[in-house]
């Protein structure tokens, strides 16, 4: 139906695209330490030894572990599997709260401890009126 | 073949559209902003910043869709000889550039209060940024590049690379640990988003097409008008 040149055209075009999603491919994966934007607790359990770098740890408040002090707070991160202390001076955003999702940016004191130098609240992709959370929270 | 996509026929209907597109797009963007800004619930959680949702997501889904119909149409374009693919995608450029901005610059808006951070390099923002950047350099290779047969060639080149970014930009967030959220609507699943909430993301993003849509057929129609005055290039 298409001509000889047409045909050609078309088969080029898919060998430029597979090879650079090949190779885009290969560049994300080998660059994955850095896509990552956080690490979980379980992964600071596994790193093979502490770099006094900066990192930033990700996962959920627990339940009932927020501490203040005047001049500081302390609270746990936790994967469900592992958890982790953080300690922390400074002001956090309006979100940060116990049961929801947070990410600390700071130095590693030993693979229990985390000094947080900056705290971001991390938002969930649920969305709906006060109203009806209340009324699942009845449920 | 495409001999239906004649200029002049082209002219007469286009022409004659933008105003009737105008007039839907002024009726459906006004509901959408009573819906979004009045009549919707705030967040439980968030309170009245998710507001911001109702043009964030909608500039971003725009965004990308024009990405995709850009490549769509300049390999098809490239395949078939066809220069009429090409000036309908280089008259769609310009208003997913302007929506990548805007969700850009809304999202930074919304991180601010919500995050505590303006800007963050996780790889859903990153892979947005990249987007802009690829709009940007698709629009200047249109402006740099006189002769036809190379800015088709390299404008089509331009969309290949950055298309390989879009499902980069909508799975980043479930390959990676991301501090941007997964998506709340889900085609398959259940929608983590409330009804009430639901309705005024459609009709803005209706608004927002509609908006794409006269842009395009302004920015098409002039072309047409280019092509018609030089009198020797024909589509």
């Amino acid at each position: 139906m298409y001509g000889k040149k047409v045909k050609f055209r078309f088969l080029f075009i898919i060998l430029i695209f597979f090879s650079l999603t090949l190779s885009i491919f290969l560049v994300l994966k080998s660059l994955e330490e850095n896509v990552v934007f956080f690490k979980s607790p379980s992964d600071v359990k596994l790193l093979a030894e502490l770099e006094n770098k900066k990192i930033r740890i990700g996962g959920m408040v627990k339940l009932s572990s927020i501490k203040m002090s005047s001049d500081e707070i302390n609270f746990i991160i936790t994967d469900f599997k592992n958890e982790i202390n953080v300690s922390y001076s400074g002001i956090v955003p309006n979100l940060f709260s116990e049961g929801k999702g947070v990410v600390a940016e700071g130095y590693l004191k030993d693979r229990n401890f985390f000094e947080a130098s900056k705290i971001l609240a991390k938002h969930d992709e649920n969305y709906m009126p006060p109203e009806v959370k209340s009324a699942l929270e009845d449920n | 073949m495409f001999k239906f996509l004649e200029p002049n026929k082209i002219f007469l209907i286009t022409s004659k559209a933008t105003k009737y597109v105008m007039v839907l797009f002024i009726l459906v963007l006004s509901i959408g902003l009573v819906e979004a800004l009045v009549l919707s619930p705030q967040d439980y959680k968030q309170s009245h910043s998710v507001r911001i949702m109702y043009v964030h997501v909608p500039g971003a889904w725009i965004s990308l869709g024009i990405f995709s119909s850009i490549t769509f149409l300049s390999l098809s374009g490239y395949i078939f000889k066809n220069k009429n693919f090409f000036l309908i995608a280089k008259s769609l450029a310009p208003s997913g550039l302007v929506f990548n901005i805007v969700a850009l610059v809304t999202g930074s808006i919304w991180g601010k209060p919500t995050w505590g951070t303006w800007w963050a390099w996780d790889a859903r923002i990153t892979s947005m940024l990249i987007l802009f950047l690829f709009y940007l350099i698709y629009l200047l290779a249109w402006r740099i590049y006189q002769n036809k047969d190379k800015v088709y060639k390299i404008t089509t080149l331009i969309t290949i690379f950055g298309i390989i970014n879009v499902p980069i930009i909508k799975y980043s967030v479930d390959w990676w640990n991301t501090l941007h959220q997964p998506a709340s609507i889900n085609i398959l699943s259940k929608s983590s988003i409330h009804s009430s909430m639901l309705f005024p993301l459609v009709i803005m993003t209706a608004a927002f097409a509609l908006f794409s849509l006269l842009i395009f057929l302004m920015k098409y129609n002039t072309e047409l008008i280019k092509i018609k005055n030089k009198g020797l290039d024909r589509l």
